[in-house]
């Protein structure tokens, strides 16, 4: 089972603060991957939040031909930001990790930002499509205002790789896994948190629903369902379908992945709508063991769980820092000086949502609607 | 000259050419008769013979032959009067001194077709072999990289929606204060049932005997009423006892329409008087056993009772169609019937067409897709089973149902519809007894429901019947067991409330067999349908055809 550390705050902290308190879950994950999601960029990106930035590893052949591409897509290089790299054993080093920050083509600077989204997604399917037959390019996100850094490897070890602990990369919200790698092949792509036109989410255990749901996301019609090299892929695509393509409020997440019982659902006041939703999106119904933790664009983060709750999670912290995790430990790494007796431990009808810049967290109850 | 064959009987057959041969001993039976008696067809009779004995009297042995007139069970070798190998002699015998036993070189089909017409019969397809269905194995098991479901401990929900689902982009859901809400205003929301994934198929008043059809019907509203377990069943074509359309248990009911339109006439007359809409209603366009070729309730069955239910003469044979012959088109047989049977019930009942299994099964899904009206479609394969059909259409006509399904699933998650059109499979489900095993492996494959007949009317009424053509005798009224036949001295034999008893147990050990195949799996909260990767089969073939797993 995968671990999972999440931070929200109100101000910029470091990717080592997650991965610290990975590092205090150790027994849980393999070394089979870390996967690291930032959002709301601090340090060097702060000034460069209105443009997009794309997050990925390439070859020396593979560099070429991005760059080529960009160009001749009109994207203009803002700035760039690459590893410190100090080789650690057992990571084997690839030639280009980066993050560079885009300025949009001309014709894209005064469209809607809908349509600039559009833009961002196929263009990074396109370089993952250029690039993933012979693994000269992973393009792992594309957006405004996050950066997505993914190596196999144990958790530490791979933010010593990539110099972490001396970087000036910092975000308001950090999204950390590292991999107990499972059913699927030990592939970049198949690495948490994923990311799709600022929806994230990383999950733990297994998704046994998991080809009816991708073979439901994956006929809707929208490009950007595609990938699934993990069964947990489909658990932000569920999110982003949910909430972007549908319009729901975040928490129909929730009445989307375990929808209630028909008897429960009579004591919900908006039964009807989830009574549609339930039929409907039937095949989206996830069957655990899950604890899933993501974050909208707002900057809004939550965490949820299966209908049976099979997976540990937990939230803590103070107003203006918490952290989200799947054992306290973690959560007691992140940040040890709070109230313990305040620690959530949301349970099988609960989503623990918190507000942009940490500010409330709230314990939304489905059964209560 | 007199021709040689009269004189050394050259014109009959032997036991040899028989598909079941009577095994009779002498020194067991008593004579009682009661074999005699009993048998359906007649295959057996009590007949007198000269025997010669040789015995001795005498201290020294003295061999003296002597005649004895004796009295012998003797097979006939009519091939009108076969032996079906039913073996209700046997279990008439009082000491166990006559059985049947099959006979596999047989030539029944050589000579079963006297005065020119192929041999007709009930059942379903003759062949023994093992089926896709029973190859098929779950394969994908929840070990200790993740927890499997406990099938005693955790909550399972075992249900299945019937109707047209909107797809989730066409909801009508607005969102008013943070919460969503439904504006049915411009909208219309086709009717969907939740009921049970394994639904009793259609077998109509008139196939089946009043206690069978009875005793199905008592043990569907047991399971509603009592264990909470939302069973439907179809009607089958023959229409439905009228105080039933007029009761609150018409709900747990399809009401089929075949294209003799038996019934009809009964069921739109107490429309009106419908306290309950029935749970949808089966537009029948085909049947797995004889794909192509009509309903058949032949005149021996048509006794009084189901000449008032269907509204026609008494012993006359009631033939349906093979298409419903006031459409020429499948815009006309299909959209514009739907629309007429949605109109009758003010589009609060799903109605949804079955057909037999056929290449051109996806051709028909499709324009099904396109009809928002369209509740789902019933695909029925060909290990389904019939009251009465021409033993060619049974055992040579009709499609497998595993592929047929799979490709039209397939079809339909191409156009992102998969949950939107239901599929209901039928056709062998629970030929060999895997009920649970087979309803759960057609729901991985794409089912939402699947619909069994045969089965649940054999386990239900301990019907003889097998793939060795044993009995089989449903057309002609004969059934030893009461089981389809109109003959009241044959029926009484039958006990309704065993048969609703045993409809009751079959779906709650199936029920308890179905958690035992998805809690390994980890699957409880919703149905698995297409959760392919959860199977595998035993042929690469087969596995590619169905784009599931090979295992070996």
């Amino acid at each position: 089972m995968c671990r999972l550390a999440a931070i929200t705050s109100k101000e910029f902290i470091s990717p080592m603060e997650p991965i610290l308190a990975l590092e205090t879950m150790k027994e849980g994950h393999d070394g089979s991957g870390l996967g690291l999601v930032l959002k709301d960029l601090g340090g060097e990106f702060e000034k460069l939040k209105k443009y997009p930035v794309l997050s990925g590893i390439c070859s020396k052949d593979g560099k070429k031909t991005l760059d080529d591409y960009m160009k001749k897509h009109g994207f203009t290089l803002k700035h760039e930001w690459r590893p410190k790299i100090k080789p650690v054993k057992g990571i084997v080093q690839r030639d280009h990790y980066f993050a560079r920050a885009y300025d949009y083509p001309a014709a894209y600077k005064s469209k809607t930002m809908a349509e600039k989204e559009e833009l961002l997604m196929q263009t990074r399917l396109e370089i993952r499509k250029i690039g993933e037959p012979n693994e000269s390019i992973f393009a792992f996100s594309f957006y405004p205002d996050a950066i997505t850094i993914k190596e196999v490897g144990d958790p530490l070890e791979v933010a010593q790789f990539f110099g972490l602990d001396n970087d000036s990369l910092k975000a308001r919200i950090i999204l950390a896994q590292g991999r107990q790698n499972t059913n699927y092949a030990i592939y970049l792509y198949a690495c948490h948190p994923f990311f799709i036109q600022g929806y994230c989410s990383m999950t733990n255990g297994e998704n046994t629903a998991f080809v009816p749901i991708r073979e439901f996301l994956s006929s809707r019609g929208f490009p950007g369902y595609m990938g699934y090299n993990s069964d947990s892929e489909v658990f932000t695509h569920i999110l982003h379908y949910a909430t972007r393509q549908l319009g729901f409020p975040l928490h129909y997440y929730k009445d989307v992945i375990t929808p209630l019982k028909a008897h429960e659902i009579e004591e919900r006041p908006d039964k009807e709508a989830i009574s549609m939703i339930k039929q409907s999106m039937r095949q989206l119904c996830i069957d655990g063991p899950n604890m899933v933790i993501g974050f909208t664009p707002d900057g809004t983060v939550f965490m949820v769980q299966d209908a049976k709750k099979l997976r540990p999670g937990v939230v803590g912290g103070v107003k203006g820092k918490y952290a989200l995790m799947s054992e306290e430990c973690g959560v007691d790494r992140a940040i040890p000086k709070r109230d313990r007796a305040k620690d959530i431990f949301p349970m099988k009808y609960d989503m623990v949502i918190i507000s942009p810049k940490a500010e409330e967290v709230r314990v939304w109850n489905q059964l209560h609607g | 000259m007199e021709p040689a064959a009269r004189l050394d009987h050259n014109h009959k057959l032997s036991l040899r050419e028989l598909p079941y041969i009577i095994r009779w001993r002498d020194d067991r039976c008593t004579r009682c008769g009661k074999c005699t008696a009993v048998c359906p067809v007649k295959a057996i009779v009590p007949a007198v013979k000269v025997k010669r004995f040789v015995h001795s009297d005498s201290p020294i042995p003295t061999p003296t032959a002597k005649r004895m007139t004796v009295h012998v069970v003797e097979q006939v070798t009519d091939m009108e009067r076969y032996c079906t190998g039913c073996g209700t002699c046997t279990l008439v015998c009082p000491n166990e001194a006559i059985e049947p036993e099959f006979n596999p070189s047989n030539k029944l089909l050589h000579y079963k077709n006297k005065g020119g017409d192929g041999y007709k019969r009930g059942g379903r397809r003759n062949d023994p072999s093992i089926s896709t269905l029973d190859r098929l194995k779950f394969t994908r098991i929840s070990m200790l990289t993740d927890p499997a479901l406990d099938a005693g401990r955790h909550e399972f929900r075992i249900r299945t929606l019937l109707g047209r689902i909107m797809s989730p982009e066409a909801m009508p859901l607005k969102v008013i204060d943070g919460k969503l809400s439904v504006d049915k205003r411009d909208i219309f929301v086709p009717p969907v049932r939740e009921i049970y994934p394994i639904m009793i198929g259609s077998m109509s008043v008139g196939a089946l005997s009043p206690p069978m059809w009875e005793g199905l019907a008592m043990g569907v509203a047991y399971l509603n009423e009592v264990e909470g377990m939302p069973v439907v069943m179809c009607s089958g074509e023959g229409g439905m006892p009228p105080r039933l359309l007029r009761s609150r248990y018409l709900k747990y009911f399809i009401i089929q329409i075949a294209s003799g339109y038996f019934g009809w006439d009964e069921i739109v007359r107490a429309i009106p008087h419908m306290v309950e809409d029935p749970a949808a209603i089966e537009i029948k366009y085909g049947q797995g056993a004889k794909p192509g070729d009509g309903g058949l309730l032949m005149a021996q069955k048509v006794l009084k009772l189901i000449s008032k239910i269907r509204g026609v003469p008494q012993f006359v044979d009631l033939a349906s169609p093979p298409t419903h012959q006031t459409k020429y088109s499948i815009e006309e047989a299909v959209a514009k019937m739907i629309q007429s049977m949605s109109m009758a019930w003010g589009f609060r009942v799903p109605v949804y067409p079955k057909i037999s299994g056929s290449k051109t099964a996806r051709a028909v899904l499709n324009n099904l897709a396109r009809n928002p009206y369209a509740a789902g479609l019933s695909i029925d394969g060909e290990d389904g089973g019939t009251g009465a059909a021409y033993n060619v259409s049974m055992d040579k006509m009709g499609h497998p149902i595993a592929s047929n399904l799979r490709d039209c699933y397939l079809d339909l998650v191409k156009q992102g519809k998969q949950n939107e059109l239901p599929l209901i499979a039928a056709g062998g489900v629970g030929k060999k007894g895997n009920l649970a095993a087979n309803a759960a492996a057609l729901i991985m494959l794409g089912a939402s429901a699947v619909s069994i007949g045969k089965y649940i009317m054999q386990t239900a009424s301990d019907c003889f019947g097998d793939e060795n053509n044993r009995c089989n005798l449903c057309n002609t009224g004969q059934c030893p067991r009461g089981i389809t036949t109109q003959d009241p001295k044959l029926y009484r034999r039958l006990d309704p409330d065993k048969v609703a008893e045993r409809v009751v147990e079959v779906f709650k050990s199936a029920d308890v067999e179905l958690k035992k195949i998805f809690a390994p799996m980890g699957r409880s909260t919703e149905l698995p349908i297409g959760m392919s990767d959860g199977l595998s089969i035993d042929d690469k073939a087969m596995a590619e055809r169905l784009g599931i797993s090979y295992a070996c």
